[in-house]
């Protein structure tokens, strides 16, 4: 296969993957709005030998929420071959402009999402996730769609391997405790006002949503400390200095500053609930403002959206 | 101050006590860290002068006033500013008065035995208790050792403790944060940056004088200057001709460690600079420098020579000054040098492939007072031309010449430049070891869960297991589980 058809095998990846994301969304809704119609009582596992028509309805659920994991599977597994055969397209690693960091923080972010599953019962996840990875996708194909090139000197380094894979998974956990501090802070209001509204009875306790964040924030708070740092040697190698206060680099000392409160807050303040989802959410809008604001329209040496 | 010699001694001191501890306290770390964080944000925004001085003189230019106010504040090196440089000594000094004693504390105690076994086991966490057989004390001694619990043993019961590398790990990653400032200190006072323009064909020699800039800290020395030379022998650019990317930069250069010593033939990439001890060589940036001959109304050579141009844009459209003070009148040449040269509608003549395809040298010529004694420094890609007037316009393939009223101008051929920068750090060393230190600690700290086990057999014959988890981390409730199948099976 020539490198153009790579490029164009890699393009259709992406969509299909975009397709399969979207049906993904449509199982999760499915099974949420079901949920919503469903009278008191249903869902509980207790009618599950009751009346046929009940346990009819429980198992259509549960099969939506399946066939929503496997399609959430799928896109990540045909994302994944679309960020490979984009590299091989290039003869790099597909990580030169910010089309192709944005489709590998999409990979990533549902890589996140899915390994965590496997632990925790995350599913219901698989609604707000299916929609942030569409609109990640939808972005990067329309606005930063870039076509497949090899990499300037600059990024010629094998760090560009160890720096920005470092950052990206990072970032793909760390949108992920987002995504479960936001909804802590969304259940917690409702609860305030009431009870939960029926569909929202499934979702995992208060307790349990803001353990989890504070857990993935911990796990991948080493990865982060080691992707600013390995930036540094990086930028020792390339121009002369490991720290130069560069937009890109204040804005990855920020968040990790941000993050570092984060956990000393939790750790030895003891703060829980809003307060560290608050925060949790600052830390990790620091980071999407240094991906979003800093490469498109900041300026320094980290200029390498190709926009 | 006569006030203050007033209040009895034990106020003062008590005064710094409790200032002391309001530094150190966990709350006041935390704000700092915080502030930390959002003071780094405006240096972000606003144009720095270490990073970026043409932008803060356009700046300057654009809002005076505003500028002006802005420069009492150091917003323009916010990163080197007074406020800032306080937050971030003041977060260290509370980090030290923390994590100093909590490191007395943590040797104290990696020292000392776990804690005697707590009277009631029932008002611990996950508390099992069964009809044992006798030899479940043994049993879990070994068990835990295994396991590597730090084990004290009373009559009838044992006490175990694990996770003490959370606190070590914890302790070690605040002092790598430490070493890792010792490091950028150390860089700051002991180290040196400088800048040279390099014609290809020409040889850089390290002295203060053939640096185009250079800046050092406070402590260096001129003599820790190494003594080496490069020869600049060829330089090759490599662009990608449907997107006029760059693709390859290599520089080969011959270089003399010191007088006398063998000439080695090396190849400088941009990720892979030359290296003299702590000091290195990186290729910076690159560029054209158009060569020409000037002569005066006799004939007479004026200037010849490379004038290094300085890029404008990815194509490499180049901006210059050619500046001819030794003849009378003076003259300069406001010029721009296009190496594959097209018409833009709204630009004028630009550039539209970085390669010297088609190279033109386009200029004004300017006669009168180039300004070059009245003491202020002037950029050498321009030309002050207030005191001058223009008496000609023209633009020159390589081998044409003008010819105007005060002389003529030739355009001789290309020369490339390099610039080279050349970096003496001798702290990074410090710095990487404090930054690898600091992830070893956070994995410690992070990953380790401390917790106790306690196993009492009472008289009656019944066993007893509890544990405590000390950070909530979960798992505990796993591991006695383990350990209570191990002693059930092994009892039977």
């Amino acid at each position: 296969m020539t490198h153009s058809s790579w490029a164009y095998l890699s393009n259709y990846l992406v969509y299909s993957a975009m397709g399969v994301y979207t049906l993904a969304f449509f199982a999760h809704a499915y099974e949420t709005a079901w949920a919503v119609r469903a009278p008191q009582g249903q869902v509980d596992e207790h009618t599950e030998g009751g009346l046929l028509v009940k346990t009819l309805d429980y198992t259509r659920t549960e099969k939506a929420g399946r066939i929503a994991t496997a399609f959430m599977i799928l896109g990540f597994l045909l994302l994944f071959a679309g960020v490979v055969s984009r590299g091989i397209s290039a003869g790099r690693v597909p990580w030169g402009n910010m089309y192709e960091f944005s489709i590998t923080g999409a990979l990533a972010f549902t890589g996140a999402y899915l390994f965590a599953l496997r632990k925790y019962d995350l599913r219901w996840l698989g609604l707000p996730i299916s929609i942030f990875v569409l609109l990640i996708l939808g972005t990067a194909i329309t606005v930063l769609y870039r076509p497949s090139a090899p990499l300037v000197p600059a990024l010629k380094s094998y760090w560009l391997v160890i720096h920005v894979s470092a950052a990206i998974i990072s970032g793909g956990v760390f949108l992920l405790a987002n995504t479960i501090a936001a909804a802590y802070l969304y259940l917690d209001s409702m609860e305030q006002k009431g009870e939960r509204k029926e569909w929202a009875k499934r979702l995992p306790s208060l307790e349990v949503l803001d353990q989890l964040s504070y857990r993935l924030v911990a796990f991948v708070f080493p990865l982060w400390t080691f992707a600013v740092m390995a930036g540094a040697i990086w930028a020792e190698h390339a121009w002369g200095r490991y720290w130069g206060w560069d937009p890109k680099e204040t804005w990855a000392f920020i968040t990790w500053v941000s993050y570092a409160a984060y956990l000393h807050a939790r750790v030895t303040v003891g703060w829980r609930g809003r307060k560290a989802a608050w925060l949790c959410l600052f830390a990790g809008s620091t980071f999407l403002f240094n991906y979003v604001y800093i490469n498109i329209w900041g300026t320094g040496k980290h200029t390498y959206s190709g926009l | 101050m006569s006030k203050q010699s007033d209040l009895p001694e034990l106020g003062l001191v008590s005064l710094l006590r409790f200032a002391w501890r309001q530094l150190t306290s966990m709350r006041t770390a935390l704000i700092l860290l915080l502030l930390l964080g959002v003071a780094s944000v405006p240096g972000s925004l606003i144009p720095q002068r270490p990073q970026n001085p043409m932008k803060v003189q356009d700046y300057f230019a654009n809002n005076p006033t505003l500028a002006a106010w802005m420069n009492r504040f150091s917003l323009f090196d916010v990163y080197g500013s007074p406020w800032f440089s306080a937050i971030y000594i003041l977060l260290f000094i509370s980090l030290i008065g923390c994590v100093l004693p909590r490191t007395f504390d943590h040797l104290k105690a990696s020292r000392a035995l776990p804690p005697i076994t707590p009277a009631n086991l029932d008002r611990m966490e996950f508390f099992q208790t069964w009809q044992g057989e006798g030899s479940e004390l043994a049993q879990a001694k070994k068990w835990l050792k295994e396991k590597h619990f730090r084990i004290r043993e009373f009559e009838g019961s044992i006490s175990a403790e694990k996770g003490y590398l959370r606190e070590t790990g914890n302790l070690f990653f605040h002092l790598a944060l430490i070493l890792i400032l010792i490091g950028v200190s150390l860089g700051a006072l002991f180290g040196m940056k400088g800048e040279a323009i390099v014609n290809v064909g020409d040889r850089f020699t390290n002295t203060p004088t053939t640096y185009d800039s250079l800046s050092y800290g406070k402590l260096f020395r001129d003599q820790s200057l190494p003594p080496f030379v490069i020869i600049v022998d060829d330089f090759q650019a490599k662009y990608d001709p449907a997107t006029n990317a760059p693709q390859d930069y290599t520089l080969k250069v011959t270089v003399v460690d010191k007088p006398g010593a063998p000439k080695v033939k090396r190849i400088i990439k941009v990720n892979s600079p030359l290296g003299f001890g702590s000091t290195n060589v990186y290729l910076q940036a690159n560029g054209y420098s158009p060569v020409v001959t000037v002569r005066d109304k006799t004939g007479a050579i004026v200037l010849r020579g490379p004038i290094p141009f300085l890029p404008q844009d990815a194509n490499l459209t180049s901006i210059g000054a050619i500046k001819v003070p030794d003849s009378t009148p003076q003259l300069g040449f406001v010029a721009s040098f296009l190496p594959t040269a097209a018409r833009d509608k709204v630009r004028g003549g630009i550039s539209i492939y970085p390669e010297a395809l088609d190279p033109r040298l386009l200029f004004s010529v300017w006669k009168g007072n180039l300004g070059l004694d009245t003491g202020i420094p002037q950029s050498v890609y321009r030309i002050d031309t207030s005191k001058m007037t223009k008496i000609g316009l023209e633009s020159l393939m390589v081998g044409q010449t003008f010819t105007f009223a005060e002389g003529s101008i030739r355009f001789d051929g290309i020369e490339q430049w390099v610039n080279l920068q050349i970096v003496r750090d001798p702290g990074k060393m410090y710095s990487l070891v404090g930054g690898i230190l600091a992830i070893l600690g956070l994995l410690g700290s992070l990953f380790t869960r401390r917790r106790r086990i306690w196993i009492r057999s009472t008289g009656d014959g019944k066993v007893e297991v509890a544990g405590l988890s000390k950070s909530g981390a979960p798992g505990l409730e796993n591991e006695i589980a383990l350990l209570v199948a191990n002693l059930k099976k092994d009892g039977k």
